[in-house]
């Protein structure tokens, strides 16, 4: 479980989070959703530790990250998988290498027992026969999925993903959503999602953070999410016709 | 104020580069691929280089005596100095600063824009660590590059001088032999050693901290083109002074 209280983080005179408190927790898909500019990325960088913060406590299962030594931060992180938006795939190494890369890392494992784990997880994200490839041969969908084997080839306890649908077609969005839901149901793992797609928020929020101008306007879950009457969610959400429609048709057969 | 944070943050980066050292495994891996990308890679072009311009000196010598009294051995004396003293160090590294330094800066600064080094920091890596120290230690083996300028630098003199008709090979390899002073190499290796230094450091400075997209990648790797030649140049008067002078 992660635990946020009251976390500020300001750019020179921009004040990005404005005090946000809410948790994670484990073995759910956690999003978190908001306009572009309410300070997701932000956020998710702040709870990685990529940023510091100015006020407020980021917890750990209990353990305040900003008071751990640098050794200890060191093994957090290496507990914790990430894919980026962009997947940040290493360009000079094979598919099968960049998902290698944090056993190679962090464990003392031999070769071939890094290469069965590598062949299992890509496998698991249903690319048996790309171990070869190099990134920029990849489609967008495909090196999304490389992301994830390798954020989750080292058994991690936490998974992040900044806008894993970004860039991609609904069918293969879709795709990516029902694999980070069932590896976050395999392994029991804390997932924190930073979306902004609507689909991922009906199909797998589990928990949802709202954010607004750098505070957490509404939480809950997409089946709350229906019911909510709180305008600045409503207004975002159910922008589209299309889901004000099916948001009528869920109070309708609710009520 | 800006040049100032900059310096402080500089020498920041070297001492963190020096913390949490890489696994050796993957250490060594890194360190033999920029042998090859940053030393083998560059022997092409500095040995072409040096020479061409090897041969210029030894012709620029050749038709700027014109005093009877001058040994004609002078040509080879001057053409082994210049390249040894000047060229091969210190012009050599400029045009790696180009070469070397612009790819340095570019391939790190592409992986920033593209959040590859946000990944290694997720991962508990030191990136700095990961990234620059293997180019440092694959640039210490760049004195054996200038070694090869230095010589093929003289022999392009010899060669110019020889085959163009501006001396006999005789006065030549007397004047290459002349007053020697094995410092001079010292001290030429001295400035190599400091400048494979800056040439590792300042193109990673500029490329692990820029900002911005594809545009600034390439805004980067100017400016890191331009304060590494600048360094350059005022360590070689500073080293000139202090071991020459």
């Amino acid at each position: 479980m992660i635990e946020v209280k009251n976390l500020h983080k300001s750019f020179g005179e921009a004040h990005i989070l404005k005090g946000i408190t809410t948790s994670f927790e484990k073995g759910k898909t956690n999003l978190i959703i908001g306009q572009s500019g309410s300070g997701k990325t932000v956020f998710l960088k702040c709870l990685l530790g990529l940023f510091d913060y100015e006020e407020g406590s980021i917890a750990y299962e209990g353990k305040i990250f900003s008071k751990l030594s640098p050794d200890e931060k060191r093994n957090l992180r290496a507990e914790i998988g990430m894919v980026f938006q962009g997947s940040a795939l290493f360009d000079s190494m094979t598919i099968a290498e960049n998902v290698m890369f944090p056993l190679r890392m962090f464990t003392k494992q031999s070769k071939s027992e890094m290469q069965d784990r590598v062949d299992f997880v890509l496998k698991r994200v249903n690319l048996d026969d790309a171990h070869n490839k190099m990134p920029s041969e990849a489609s967008g969908g495909m090196q999304k999925r490389v992301a994830i084997a390798r954020a989750i080839v080292n058994n991690p306890k936490y998974l992040f993903c900044d806008e894993p649908n970004s860039g991609l077609d609904p069918k293969t969005a879709i795709v990516i959503d029902n694999l980070i839901q069932e590896i976050t149901d395999e392994y029991n793992i804390t997932t924190v999602i930073n979306s902004h797609d609507m689909n991922s928020v009906m199909e797998i929020g589990e928990k949802i953070v709202f954010l607004k101008n750098g505070l957490k306007e509404w939480e809950g879950s997409k089946d709350t999410i229906f019911k909510t009457d709180n305008e600045a969610v409503t207004n975002f959400v159910y922008s589209s016709e299309l889901f004000k429609k099916v948001r009528k048709m869920y109070l309708e057969e609710n009520s | 104020m800006t040049y100032l944070h900059n310096i402080g943050k500089y020498f920041l980066m070297i001492a963190e580069m020096f913390r949490k050292p890489t696994k050796w495994s993957v250490m060594k891996q890194l360190i033999l691929k920029d042998i090859d990308d940053l030393v083998i890679g560059s022997l092409g072009i500095v040995a072409f280089i040096a020479f061409f311009v090897g041969g210029v000196v030894a012709i620029q010598t050749s038709l700027n005596i014109n005093n009877p009294l001058i040994p004609k051995y002078l040509v080879g004396f001057a053409t082994r100095q210049s390249i040894v003293l000047e060229f091969a160090p210190t012009f050599i590294s400029i045009i790696m600063a180009g070469k070397v330094g612009s790819f340095i800066t570019s391939s790190i600064g592409t992986m920033r824009v593209t959040e590859q080094i946000d990944a290694l920091e997720v991962m508990g890596i030191n990136s700095l660590n990961y990234l620059v120290f293997p180019k440092f230690i694959s640039l210490m083996l760049y004195p054996f590059v200038i070694s090869i300028a230095m010589f093929l630098g003289v022999l392009g003199g010899m060669a110019a001088c020889v085959y163009g008709g501006y001396g006999t090979l005789e006065d030549y390899v007397i004047g290459i032999q002349t007053d020697f002073i094995p410092f001079h190499i010292t001290y030429a290796f001295i400035k190599t050693i400091v400048f494979a230094f800056i040439l590792a450091t300042i193109p990673s400075f500029y490329g692990y901290y820029m900002k911005g997209g594809a545009l600034e990648v390439g805004k980067a790797s100017t400016t890191s083109f331009v304060w590494t030649s600048v360094v350059i140049i005022l360590l070689n008067f500073l080293l000139t002074s202090l071991l020459l002078g």
